[in-house]
């Protein structure tokens, strides 16, 4: 059993809160994203979980037990850090044996968790080097390695992936996902990583300035942001947001025609890839493109309104529209979302 | 500066000779002393100012290590200085390593206060230093010294010790203490193996300060069997002043270990200094 | 499944505040520095207070019975003293001269040792020795190599024409201070090369190519560029080194005991010599606390400059 729990847990430095009323229930064996701007406390709040930060307000507790006050080695979980945290002095199989070395685990019973370990992650021949002879990519299986070797209730990275190349970053998160696969322990996991984050999570946890701004399956902040901060947080390229007025039935978006529309909606928010390519005129709103991306698979076209300001729109495949040229955009109807004043997110009437 | 354009020859030629002026200026003092040590008593008038000695002899150094007491004092400096260097380097990494890794109330008012120390007057306290030593009965004792002579190399070793633990990760004992460590045991098997040159510098630094300590030591020791060397060979000189091969002798003696400190800590002398690692 | 809840108390507050956490964050810091802050206290900073009181006080070994508080008798003595206003005078003598003299030597050599040549390991090492000597012994070698007796300096000087005669400049009044000058610039030359080299090796060298692309000749790169870079680390590091070397007795002491004269006495070795020849302790506090003084108003100028400076 390896829930983790948090009830109002909060972190102050001196006077200021760097995270309030974090209320948050990890199932065992789920994979937990934590995204959020630069800032917002994801590290506090992993590192609050591995016992490296004093916990100031609120119950934390793993496996029904409470962990306010444990030490970090008595929380029987593991870390990987950004930095890798590779013992500069101990050959990879050292490193890698360091827990159970430390346990008093006989030299004989670790090697077989170590070279296990080893053998999943194609690290069998670089035992005996030190980490400064290993390239980046083989240092992070190291730090990987390490925490494997534990078995333990619950794995903690912190952006691991953020110091590898593209190429490396994709192999490595296969592997992750893979390992959650096999293991099946409760992960909880940092990135600033979109992709990262949408296809590992079981469920990703938004924060944004110290407070939980959502939590839910990939798809449902996709597809039902909470406020206005989720809804253009998940997703690239981010959602367009549109001033809106209220009017008999529902609302207008600049010149377009009256859209059905929640009471107290005063914005409009609608993902790049939800708008469609029209004629002019032929379009719920006019719109004159300023710059095309062209990706091969997909097109992205910034474009301005004299009303709405900037608009982004994306289409599947290779359209022939160029800089300069006057465009409609249709907006699809299941796909908007509905902000009032405050930023939240109101319900689209059914 | 660094110019792509080959420097003139004479601008070669003259840095080369700025270079060979500086290294005879650092030299010629110390090359000096070790002539008239090796020159033979009854040579040292004739041969003036002539840069070789026209003959050598090891009698100055036979005398003062056989039938002088400056083999006494030798060795007491030797006890006084490892001493000193052992005790202040243990007491200011554990210091060194508070500064580093801990943010805590009240560490800005100790910082200040060891700058403090660094700044005043240290012969300011020599008076009262005296009257407590005195009234505890400890003067013409080694440990007064040493206990003195740590205090004083505490701040500077202090500094230096935190810049080579802020040269380590504190990921790496985070790492240690969730892989089960607890903060001793990741301090023993992480982070000492990878300070220890950084614990051998400040070693050396406060082995050199304290082997040169003169004025502290002339006020608190005045028997001869606890004199240090500094103080013995001052006395010595005061007393047989035209001895000068021995003198001389004795002053070689006194540079031997200073010199095999300094090409250990070389390495270092650049974060020594930037800590205020000065002797005195 | 427990109920933690209940270990919370009313407030909200866990009880981490006195519990292992507590202990890590704002006992266990202290726990490291206690040794050190202990040493320091006892041996210096109470010392330090002690020795500011010693100044209001009679206090002289040689006249046990004398002893007691006299206000600011030992002041008024030295406001009289001569012996006090040369030694202040001298002082300001002493250490203008080595720390001007240490400072152009040291940027001389940081300069030569900042381009790799053939053997500039071995070099570094030896013209950075001084350092390493103990500085009784700096004292008596060029005590002795003064000496026209055993030194060769003395009738080098006199065939060069800059002595009459070889004499030791030592025991003439009007040239002494030179003696302790030169051996305090020969032992401080390497501090001040070994902080500019570290110095000017930290100033990136694309800023070197680029001015050298937009045509700059190296004498304009020095000025422009290295100065410039320098300057702050070099203004601290001489007004902190002006206030070690003023605080400096152990050369003067050795080489010339202050004399001939008073000619070289400057504060710190009066101080000496008033407490440890004279064993006056309360007159050698007030002279200590005239220098500290001293070393105050110095300090304080510096802040204000810098203020100034940092504001243009
Ligand atoms: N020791 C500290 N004292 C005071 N404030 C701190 C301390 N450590 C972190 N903070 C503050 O806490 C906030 C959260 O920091 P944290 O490192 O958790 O951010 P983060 O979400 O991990 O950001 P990033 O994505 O850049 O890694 C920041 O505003 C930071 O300034
Ligand atoms: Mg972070």
């Amino acid at each position: 059993m390896a829930t983790i729990e948090m009830r109002s847990v909060s972190k102050k430095y001196g006077n200021v809160e760097v995270l309030r009323d974090i209320d948050l229930n990890i199932a065992d064996g789920e994979f937990i994203v934590l995204v959020g701007p630069s800032g917002c406390g994801k590290s506090t709040l992993l590192r609050m979980v591995a016992g490296l930060e004093p916990i100031t307000g609120g119950d934390f507790t793993i496996g029904g037990k409470l962990m306010n006050d444990v030490p970090p080695r008595d929380r029987d979980i593991a870390m990987v850090f950004q930095s890798y945290a590779l013992y500069p002095h101990m050959t990879v199989g050292r490193n890698m044996g360091f827990s159970m070395e430390i346990r008093k685990t006989p030299k004989r019973e670790r090697l077989g968790p170590v070279a296990g370990a080893a053998a999943t992650l194609g690290l069998d021949k670089l035992l005996d080097r030190y980490p400064k002879a290993l390239s980046g990519g083989q240092r992070q299986r190291v730090a990987m390695g390490r925490a494997i070797v534990r078995d333990p209730k619950a794995f903690l990275f912190d952006e691991p992936l953020s110091n590898l190349d593209a190429a490396l970053r994709v192999e490595m998160r296969l592997e992750i996902a893979r390992l959650h696969q096999r293991l099946s322990t409760t992960m909880i996991y940092v990135t600033h990583d979109q992709v990262e984050a949408m296809t590992l999570a079981d469920r990703i946890v938004v924060l944004d300035a110290g407070r939980i701004q959502q939590v839910g399956t990939p798809l449902d902040l996709y597809e039902r942001p909470a406020n206005r901060f989720v809804a253009t947080f998940i997703g690239s390229p981010n959602m367009n947001i549109l001033d809106a007025t209220a009017v008999e039935g529902g609302m207008q978006i600049g010149k377009s025609p009256v859209i059905a529309a929640p009471k107290g909606a005063v914005q409009l928010g609608i993902r790049p890839e939800h708008l469609g390519l029209a004629h002019q005129g032929a379009g719920d709103i006019d719109v004159t493109a300023q710059l095309v991306e062209r990706l091969g698979s997909d097109t992205n076209i910034y474009t301005e309104s004299p009303d709405l300001g900037s608009i982004l729109l994306r289409v599947h495949g290779n359209v022939d529209v160029n800089a300069g040229d006057a465009i409609g955009l249709t907006l699809t109807r299941d796909k908007l979302h509905f902000f009032d004043t405050a930023g939240n997110s109101i319900a689209r009437q059914s | 500066m660094a110019s792509a354009f080959r420097p003139s020859p004479v601008m070669v030629t003259l840095k080369y000779a700025a270079i060979l002026g500086y290294v005879a200026f650092a030299l010629f003092p110390l090359y000096w002393l070790v002539k008239i040590a090796l020159t033979p008593d009854a040579l040292i008038f004739s041969d003036g100012t002539a840069l070789w000695p026209s003959a050598l002899t090891f009698d100055n150094f036979r005398k003062v290590i056989f039938q002088s007491d400056f083999m006494g004092y030798f060795t007491n400096s030797v006890i006084v200085s490892l001493s000193t260097a052992a005790a202040t380097t243990l007491i200011a990494a554990a210091a060194g390593y508070a500064f580093s890794r801990f943010r805590f109330r009240g560490k800005g008012i100790v910082i200040a206060l060891m700058l403090l120390t660094q700044m005043f007057p240290l012969l300011m306290i020599i008076a009262p230093i005296y009257k407590i030593v005195s009234s505890l009965g400890m003067l013409n004792s080694l440990t007064s010294l040493i206990v003195v002579y740590t205090a004083f190399n505490i701040p500077f070793a202090t500094f230096l010790m935190q810049s080579f633990f802020d040269g380590i990760p504190k990921d790496l004992e985070e790492a240690a203490m969730i892989d089960g460590c607890t903060r001793p045991q990741a301090l023993r098997l992480v982070i000492l193996p990878l300070t220890l040159p950084g614990l051998a510098a400040t070693l050396g630094f406060v082995f050199t300060a304290a082997w040169s300590e003169l004025l502290f030591a002339l006020m608190l020791i005045s028997k001869n069997d606890a004199m240090t060397f500094p103080v013995g060979l001052l006395t010595f000189v005061s007393k047989f002043s035209v001895d000068w091969g021995q003198m001389m002798a004795a002053g070689v003696l006194a540079l031997v270990p200073s010199c095999l400190f300094f090409f250990f800590i070389q390495r270092y002398l650049v974060q020594g200094l930037t800590s205020g690692a000065v002797k005195g | 499944m427990s109920q933690p809840t209940t270990i919370a108390n009313a407030s909200g507050m866990p009880r981490t505040r006195f519990g292992r956490a507590y202990f890590r964050y704002a006992v266990e810091p202290w726990l490291y520095l206690s040794p050190a802050v202990l040493l320091i206290c006892f041996v210096m900073l109470i010392p330090l207070f002690i020795g500011v009181s010693y100044s209001v006080q009679s206090i002289n070994l040689l006249r046990p019975f004398d002893t007691g508080y006299i206000g600011l008798e030992n002041f008024a003595e030295l406001g009289d003293d001569k012996r006090f206003w040369t030694a202040m005078v001298n002082t300001f003598w002493w250490t203008f001269g080595s720390v001007t003299l240490q400072f152009l030597l040291g940027l001389g050599l940081a300069m030569l040792l900042t381009r790799p040549f053939h053997g500039k390991r071995i070099v570094q090492a030896l013209v950075f020795l001084p350092w390493a000597v103990p500085t009784f012994l700096i004292a008596l070698t060029w005590a002795w190599l003064l000496n026209p007796i055993i030194g060769p300096l003395p009738h080098w000087w006199a065939a060069m024409g800059i002595l009459g005669e070889p004499y030791n400049i030592l025991s003439n009044p009007e040239t002494a201070m030179w003696g302790p000058i030169m051996a305090n610039v020969w032992y401080g030359v390497p501090f001040f090369a070994i902080t500019l080299l570290a110095a000017l090796q930290s100033i990136p060298g694309e800023l070197y190519e680029a001015a050298e692309i937009d045509g700059a000749t190296p004498w304009q790169c020095f000025t422009k560029i290295t100065l410039p870079f320098l300057g702050p680390m070099i203004a601290i590091t001489v007004m902190l080194r002006a206030i070690w070397v003023a605080n400096f007795a152990d050369l003067i002491y050795v080489m010339t005991g202050g004399g001939p004269a008073n000619s070289t006495q400057i504060l710190s070795t009066y101080i000496f010599t008033t407490a440890f020849r004279k064993l006056d302790f309360g007159y050698a506090s007030a002279i200590a606390v005239a220098l500290l003084a001293v070393l105050f108003v110095y300090a304080a100028l510096l802040l204000v400059i810098r203020a100034k400076l940092v504001k243009t």
